[in-house]
């Protein structure tokens, strides 16, 4: 009969975080950033029915780096406790830091419990406030742990560097086709120094939440020929008029 | 649903036992009419609830939109058909979270189909609901209307639907003034005449309140998605309906020849 080796808890536990970590590390980035409007999130993503960017509720949405079974499953969770939220009570009802709540619970179970792997994911709920002041970005980490995120958020490959870019020219009040821009560059650089890649609109996954939006839902997806044009064109004044036009590209 | 009824049963409509042998007394709804037109559907519905012979409400909202392409009018009993129709609601946006797309107008319906079933035992207590449901059906690019019965039976109808207590005039009204290649401001106006036919000859339904400015809730649908007539449209619209019927009291006539 052999004697199972002994493991401290803060090796176990160390182990377990390098696993998902680098399990995230694999992966393609996710970048969310606020601008005058609302949130926007920029993935890069080939698929365009796996997505990695999704609603949740009406101010509400998902972002989401790792495996992918793994994160749809937090997902659909977290859009039944959001429904179920707002029919038991009201719709003004369901909140980004309760449902971040949750999810850090459920994460921080499945970290810790001894039968399962960690998820390999790292997530972002992000709930649009009525004025930029009241904007909500959460980052939850696969132990479960969260954290209040201003401005701007990266998770995925190379997020401390994407991070360090994105944070510092980030600024409060930028146009869309402005915070699209600085994106798309911070996705694009290569981490080695050399020289970025090109993006092109059909490896992108945009989607915004957008507080003038007169549907209750604020959640929307930028695709194909509005997501050209607005990368196409950083002036201000134009991209407003893109979103202003009517959103024949939505509900598909 | 199916989440709902494992997680909280509670929550759903008809899950709730009645006494037996006991009618309840609760607010109704009443008249509710819907009409095709090139390019979409209208549906409109009057803003009375009675109990009884009492007016127990002058400005209910008996039309909703399901969502972006598709609404429903409710009659029968106030209390129990706007709880199925938020539960609904919610439905098909949970459908079109989790899966990504949005269910089929076909589907929609047969969905509500089952709801209405659910509700049967209470239907046998007095409390029945009897929605109607219109939409624009994308993949065929109209607008359609679909009717049901207490326990569920669904029914498409071709041109114009009406349902609830004023119903019976109301379609009368419909069919002596329909006409298939309505345009949307004319099918407008159509359904809130019916309406005023309605209001004319059945006590529960309530016609358009000019002093209190209460006006029927008129809600178009076509490829563009759902858009409810604001209330100065609707005013303009039963404005001039009922200046019309000071000349003529029984509204407009239909050639005999």
């Amino acid at each position: 009969m052999s004697t199972p080796f002994y493991v401290s808890p803060q090796q176990a536990m160390a182990d377990r975080a390098e696993y998902a970590r680098k399990g995230i590390a694999r992966g393609r980035s996710v970048v969310v950033l606020t601008y005058a409007d609302g949130i926007v999130f920029v993935a890069e993503n080939t698929s365009r029915a796996l997505h990695k960017v999704s609603e949740i509720y009406d101010k509400i949405a998902f972002a989401a780096v790792g495996r992918y079974n793994e994160f749809e499953n937090l997902r659909i969770g977290g859009v039944r406790y959001a429904d179920l939220r707002g029919y038991s009570y009201d719709r003004a009802d369901v909140t980004a830091r309760g449902l971040a709540n949750v999810y850090a619970q459920t994460l921080g179970t499945i970290f810790s419990s001894v039968g399962e792997k960690p998820y390999e994911v790292e997530l972002i709920v992000a709930e649009v406030g009525r004025t930029p002041e009241d904007d909500q970005i959460y980052r939850l980490t696969p132990d479960g742990s969260v954290v209040d995120e201003k401005n701007s958020v990266v998770v995925g490959g190379n997020a401390d560097q994407i991070g360090n870019y994105l944070g510092q020219r980030h600024q409060v009040g930028m146009s869309l086709a402005e915070a699209l821009k600085l994106a798309v560059d911070s996705l694009a650089r290569d981490p080695n120094g050399g020289t970025p890649r090109a993006l092109t609109p059909e490896q992108l996954e945009v989607a915004v939440l957008d507080r003038v939006r007169p549907q209750q839902r604020k959640f929307k997806r930028i695709l194909g020929p509005q997501l050209s044009r607005l990368l196409s064109q950083e002036s201000a004044a134009a991209a407003d008029a893109d979103l202003a036009e009517p959103e024949s590209t939505e509900d598909e | 649903m199916e989440f709902l009824a494992e997680h909280s049963p509670e929550l759903l409509p008809g899950r709730r036992a009645l006494p037996a042998g006991v009618t309840v007394e609760a607010p109704h709804g009443t008249t509710i009419v819907a009409a095709v037109f090139d390019g979409g559907v209208v549906i409109a519905g009057d803003r009375r609830a009675t109990m009884g012979n009492v007016i127990a409400q002058r400005d209910i909202e008996k039309v909703f939109p399901a969502d972006e392409y598709s609404a429903v009018g409710i009659a029968g009993t106030a209390g129990l058909a706007v709880e199925m129709v938020r539960l609904f609601q919610l439905e098909l946006e949970h459908y079109e979270k989790i899966e990504g797309t949005v269910l089929s107008l076909e589907g929609k319906a047969n969905r509500l189909t089952t709801m209405i079933r659910g509700n049967l035992g209470m239907a046998m207590q007095g409390l029945a609901v009897v929605p109607m449901f219109a939409g624009y059906d994308l993949d065929l690019g109209r607008g359609r209307i679909f009717t049901y019965d207490v326990t569920g039976g669904r029914s498409e109808e071709r041109n114009f639907a009406a349902t609830g207590s004023g119903s019976v005039f109301a379609r009368g009204s419909l069919k002596k003034l329909y006409s298939p290649d309505l345009t949307a401001d004319q099918a407008a106006v159509l359904v809130v005449q019916a309406l005023y036919d309605a209001a004319d000859d059945d006590s529960a339904t309530g016609g358009p309140d000019l002093a209190r400015k209460i006006f029927p809730i008129v809600t178009l649908i076509t490829d563009e998605g759902i858009r409810r007539l604001s209330e100065e449209e609707v005013s303009r619209i039963a404005v001039s309906i009922t200046d019309d019927r000071r000349i003529r009291p029984d509204g407009p006539q239909a050639p005999l020849q």
